[in-house]
């Protein structure tokens, strides 16, 4: 185990817990628990009954022929985008749901940017019919009507984070502090591979169904498990580590993580982590983030919302500094080609955080026969006031 | 002997005043310090503004957010307090969150916060554990005190090991909260006050989050050797500035 997490909690150098006393009984308990309550086979029957019968599961692995043959290799497309809600976001709510029942918990809390994660988070609530509250910053709630509609219709309360930024960072913040306000019946979903530990590893293992599907699906469609490359945008990254899970340790599987370059790497307009972060300390664990030279967390930009993070999980952090995987950043103008053009060669409606990963192939070559499974981790249709504008469509 | 210890040493209850550094104006920071020794505080924490500051309640969030606005930062702070030993004799705490120190390098920090003239730092987001495996010989090798917390959730165990590596205080926590949301104490806070006097640790106790008034102050006094205001008194810097800080202390004191 070079690349996955290791038994005190990091992967290499990154990871860890790094909270205040005030949160460390609601962590500690979780730690002490999440991998004993994810064995249980009652938890593994109840979680893989809603996957499929709930979520759609499994997800079709498409190959992409147009595509395909515009790009002279074979490109299979993991369709996360079929999944109720509309993205990869749903597996993790639905670990994460159970999890917290398992645990007695009776409040739900999350955070969302664009929305996604909380939608995901009020979904699964409204079905196992427990309380939601979804922190959202104020800016965000303001751009993004249509998923505040959403998740108060599915019953959930959406509070303004009105802190700092009033984006995603602060509605993390927000959700913490409700958490360190609230110890004892309360559960946090986070929505990606961020946080202190467990919480990396237990999205990685909630999403990492999509990397067991791809094993199966390709093994049915090409005679073998491995692909050459596994493409996958990166914001906190829980979309990517779903998609690497399986093939972390097999080296003879090309990574490849997408990161949003916004108006350029340098621009002072980019959400290009890995490129403009360095090392410290971000929503409890320590990881590759984007940050003043006095250690203040900076705003990321992105023309997709999912993408908006100033850190990258510690598992990215890792693969990046070891070089297990290779780390390439996209324009918001290249994402959007990217976008389209899966929409004319294959009448699929990409969400703009999958159109960043799609863009690779403008910027790379592959080899006829080299096998690419790219990720797309949701659909468009929350995305199409952005295309309209883009586009003037 | 550490100024902390010292002070600790004394037949008081002890008042120690929090204030986010860089708030209300940028160069307050000198005359909020010799201002709050003037009137008879005992210890002080000097709060280093960070961009996320996970464990603070949105009085103290927005202060940090206007100091970093006024352009706060770790250098400005070290300049700022070059000096203040030639002024000031009571002990002073930096309280900051670990990512700024670390960008800083710890142990550039630990030397230059030795060279100022702090005796101790407080720190919510390093955990104890870490402290202990990577941090604890840097501290100790600048004569720093690393004041830990604890909550009421704590365990016992937990309050055991705590203490056993702390060699100043342990700050208590006064209820599961984040800073400036309760007021005045229930049952549930004094039980648990008890609790930890009737522990016997090595190490006293000083109580924080919650206190802003007098009440507040002797009701936490009762059972520990001192107590923290933070909020309270960032709220009375925002509304009567740096010149009234004696308006403050003498109604806590009183």
């Amino acid at each position: 185990m070079k690349y996955n997490i290791n038994n005190k909690g990091y992967y290499g150098d990154f990871g860890g817990a790094y909270i205040p006393e005030m949160l460390y009984p609601n962590v500690e308990e979780l730690r002490l628990n999440y991998l004993k309550v994810m064995q249980e086979p009652s938890f593994k029957e109840e979680f893989n009954q809603l996957l499929k019968d709930y979520v759609g599961r499994p997800s079709p692995l498409y190959f992409a022929k147009r595509l395909s043959k515009k790009y002279n290799t074979k490109i299979y497309l993991k369709r996360e985008d079929l999944n109720h809600t509309g993205a990869h976001k749903i597996n993790n709510t639905i670990g994460q749901i159970l999890m917290a029942q398992r645990l007695g918990k009776k409040r739900i809390i999350a955070e969302t940017g664009a929305g996604q994660h909380g939608v995901a988070t009020a979904t699964v609530c409204a079905l196992m019919g427990m309380e939601c509250i979804v922190y959202m910053g104020e800016i965000d709630i303001a751009r993004q009507a249509p998923n505040v509609a959403r998740m108060k219709m599915l019953g959930a309360k959406v509070v303004p984070a009105l802190s700092g930024s009033k984006t995603l960072k602060d509605a993390t913040n927000e959700a913490i502090r409700d958490w360190i306000n609230n110890p004892v019946d309360t559960h946090y979903i986070i929505g990606s591979v961020v946080g202190p530990h467990p919480y990396p590893d237990m999205v990685a293992r909630f999403q990492a169904v999509v990397s067991e599907e791809i094993q199966w699906q390709l093994q049915e469609k090409e005679g073998k498990s491995t692909p050459d490359y596994v493409i996958a945008c990166v914001g906190g990254g829980s979309n990517a580590a779903g998609a690497y899970y399986h093939y972390l340790e097999n080296t003879n599987v090309n990574l490849i993580a997408v990161e949003a370059a916004g108006k350029g790497v340098n621009s002072g307009k980019s959400a290009a982590t890995s490129a403009l972060g360095k090392e410290g300390i971000i929503h409890g664990s320590k990881t590759l983030l984007m940050q003043t030279n006095d250690g203040q967390i900076t705003e990321p930009y992105s023309i997709s919302a999912g993408l908006d993070y100033p850190g990258v999980g510690p598992m990215h952090a890792h693969l990046f500094k070891t070089g297990r995987a290779e780390f390439v950043s996209v324009t918001d103008d290249q994402a959007m080609t990217a976008g389209l053009e899966l929409c004319e060669l294959e009448g699929i409606i990409p969400a703009i955080e999958s159109s960043h990963a799609l863009a690779v192939f403008g910027h790379k070559t592959f080899k006829p026969d080299d096998i690419v499974v790219l990720s797309l981790s949701g659909r468009g249709d929350k995305d199409l006031d952005t295309y309209i504008n883009h586009f003037k469509l | 002997m550490n100024r902390i210890n010292q002070k600790l040493k004394e037949n008081k209850k002890l008042l120690s005043i929090y204030f986010s550094a860089g708030f209300p104006k940028l160069d307050d920071t000198v005359s909020i310090i010799e201002n709050l020794e003037k009137n008879g505080v005992d210890m002080i924490e000097i709060g280093l503004p960070f961009s996320d500051p996970l464990a603070d309640g949105p009085t103290i969030q927005a202060s940090s957010t206007q100091a970093l606005k006024n352009g706060m930062t770790t250098n400005v702070l070290f300049n700022q307090l070059k000096d203040i030993r030639k002024t000031v004799s009571i002990p002073l705490i930096l309280m900051g969150y670990f990512n700024p120190m670390l960008q800083y390098g710890v142990e550039a920090f630990c030397k230059k916060c030795q060279d100022i003239g702090i005796d101790g730092l407080i720190i919510p987001d390093l955990p104890v554990d870490v402290y202990n495996e990577k941090y604890k010989a840097i501290f100790e090798k600048y004569g720093l005190i690393n004041v830990f917390l604890i909550t009421p959730q704590t365990s016992v165990e937990r309050i055991n090991f705590i203490d056993s590596i702390s060699n100043g205080f342990i700050y208590m926590v006064s209820s599961a909260s984040v800073t400036g949301s309760s007021s005045g104490f229930g049952e549930a806070q004094t039980n648990y006050f008890k609790r930890i006097a009737d522990m016997n640790l090595k190490n006293p106790q000083i109580i924080g989050f919650g206190i802003s008034d007098s009440e507040t102050f002797k009701q936490a006094t009762k059972y520990a050797k001192g107590a923290i205001i933070g909020s309270a008194f960032i709220k009375h810097l925002k509304s009567e500035g740096v010149t009234k800080i004696n308006n403050f202390t003498s109604l806590i004191l009183r």
